[in-house]
């Protein structure tokens, strides 16, 4: 049974983050409350107040500017999975968010809900994490950036201050001759994920070299983690199977899975393995074709 | 208990209610209003017999606090039949067997609502792809797909 709260339903961001400014340390934030009310329910969360700002709408959009994508933090997963401007540079967000949950989760759901929930199987991070995208807090005091990377800093937990509210996800225009791919390993569809990879490879100007890649791993860590010894294996070298062959025995080792219901530590290593491979050569013929 | 104001349109009609914070919605249409056609079966969030529609969406309605939707407009199975007359959606579950126990039933068909509404003309992989996310343990999966790919068809005046 959930435990009882006083709720508080803030109309603009202002009211909020005064809200938010005399915080306690008693106090959580709702957006679309997909994943809160469920541990609120089994009592593993139970705040004395909670703040619904989902009806504030000044943070639900998604826009375009010359630097790259602009997602404000309540935008649905439904919005940026159907958004005409992420097809052009950001279709693996829209590939992501259509293997996130179900439908009905993501038309109530948000993108900043799931990047402040910081479950280490969540679905948004490891991607943005790829694309090398920034997250800006806001509070009275006034506003920070931060690379998603940083953001997450481990088991549910974020560099968020409690009197800081999650106002906008930066999505850079990816560099010239970037691929990135995602796979998200699953026992059914929508389902978390057992493992998920995203890598982003950048070729350098004779399409030839490998000139910047990112690996990142999901649900095989406290918080989404990149594969950096892997990564350096592709910087700066054509990259082959066989390249792509070592980096992903050296992401596997990087990896700290744990075994669970679902898979043996050992399995998923494996996973790792086989993910790295596919979803770089994918990454490297997008890449090719950027 | 602390209870604060709700102004809510449920199957067109409009209520003003007091409710408590933690009540779900989808407690707020049982228990409260008697309206138990939307039902409760895994209560995490992971099974979509809840499924009710907020302003034309499909959404879970036990993973949506009560006054999270204060101010919009919610459907549920009870608001879909026209008097007597069934919906078309329900007509197809019911002359294609689309149901064997019937206890998902109430979600999927609000779901099938909510794809049609958006997509009168699904392919058969695009209504799978909204059902297979609702548990039917009965397996009544390739009824069901049969139901709402005719509803769509009688619907689209076919």
């Amino acid at each position: 049974m959930m435990k009882n709260f006083e709720y508080l339903a803030p109309k603009t961001v202002k009211d909020a983050l005064t809200l938010l400014a005399g915080d306690q340390g008693d106090s959580k934030v709702i957006a679309g409350g997909q994943s809160l009310l469920l541990l609120m329910g089994h009592g593993l969360v139970t705040p004395k107040y909670l703040i619904d700002i989902k009806g504030i709408s000044s943070l639900n959009y998604l826009q375009k500017t010359q630097s790259g994508l602009e997602i404000g933090s309540l935008t649905t997963h439904r919005s940026v999975e159907t958004s005409p401007l992420i097809r052009n540079g950001f279709c693996v967000l829209a590939q992501m968010e259509g293997a996130l949950a179900s439908l009905e989760t993501r038309n109530w759901g948000t993108l900043g809900g799931n990047v402040c929930h910081a479950d280490p199987k969540g679905d948004v991070c490891p991607v943005l994490i790829a694309l090398g995208a920034k997250v800006k807090m806001i509070s009275l005091r006034g506003e920070r950036t931060m690379a998603v990377e940083d953001f997450s800093t481990g088991y549910f937990e974020t560099a968020l201050n409690p009197d800081e509210l999650l106002a906008e996800i930066q999505v850079p225009n990816p560099a010239p001759r970037t691929g990135t791919a995602y796979h998200k390993f699953t026992m059914i569809e929508g389902d978390y994920a057992i493992v998920s990879t995203t890598v982003s490879i950048t070729l350098d100007a004779s399409n030839e070299k490998c000139k910047d890649a990112r690996i990142v791993l999901g649900a095989v860590a406290p918080a989404p983690m990149r594969a950096k010894r892997a990564e350096k294996v592709l910087v700066g070298r054509e990259i082959k199977d066989s390249l792509l062959q070592e980096a992903a025995q050296i992401a596997s080792e990087e990896a700290e899975p744990v075994s669970d219901m679902h898979a043996s530590d050992e399995y998923k290593r494996e996973l790792v393995k086989v993910l790295v491979k596919r979803v770089g050569k994918e990454a490297l013929e997008k890449a090719g074709m950027a | 208990m602390i209870t604060k104001d709700l102004s809510i349109t449920i199957n067109g009609k409009q209520y003003r209610l007091s409710v408590g914070a933690r009540t779900l919605l989808v407690d707020l249409l049982r228990n409260d209003l008697e309206l138990t056609g939307t039902k409760v079966a895994c209560d995490s969030g992971s099974c979509l017999a809840c499924t009710v529609l907020v302003d034309g969406k499909a959404v879970k309605s036990c993973s949506i606090l009560a006054l999270q939707v204060d101010g919009r407009s919610v459907l549920t199975i009870e608001g879909l039949a026209n008097g007597d007359k069934l919906h078309p959606i329900q007509e197809s579950f019911v002359k294609n067997h689309g149901l064997a126990c019937g206890y998902c039933t109430p979600g999927v068909i609000m779901s099938a609502k909510a794809l049609l509404d958006e997509n009168p003309s699904p392919t058969e992989d695009e209504v799978r792809h909204v059902i297979s996310d609702h548990l039917c343990r009965c397996g009544a999966y390739p009824k069901i797909v049969k139901s709402v790919l005719e509803a769509a068809e009688i619907m689209r005046g076919e």
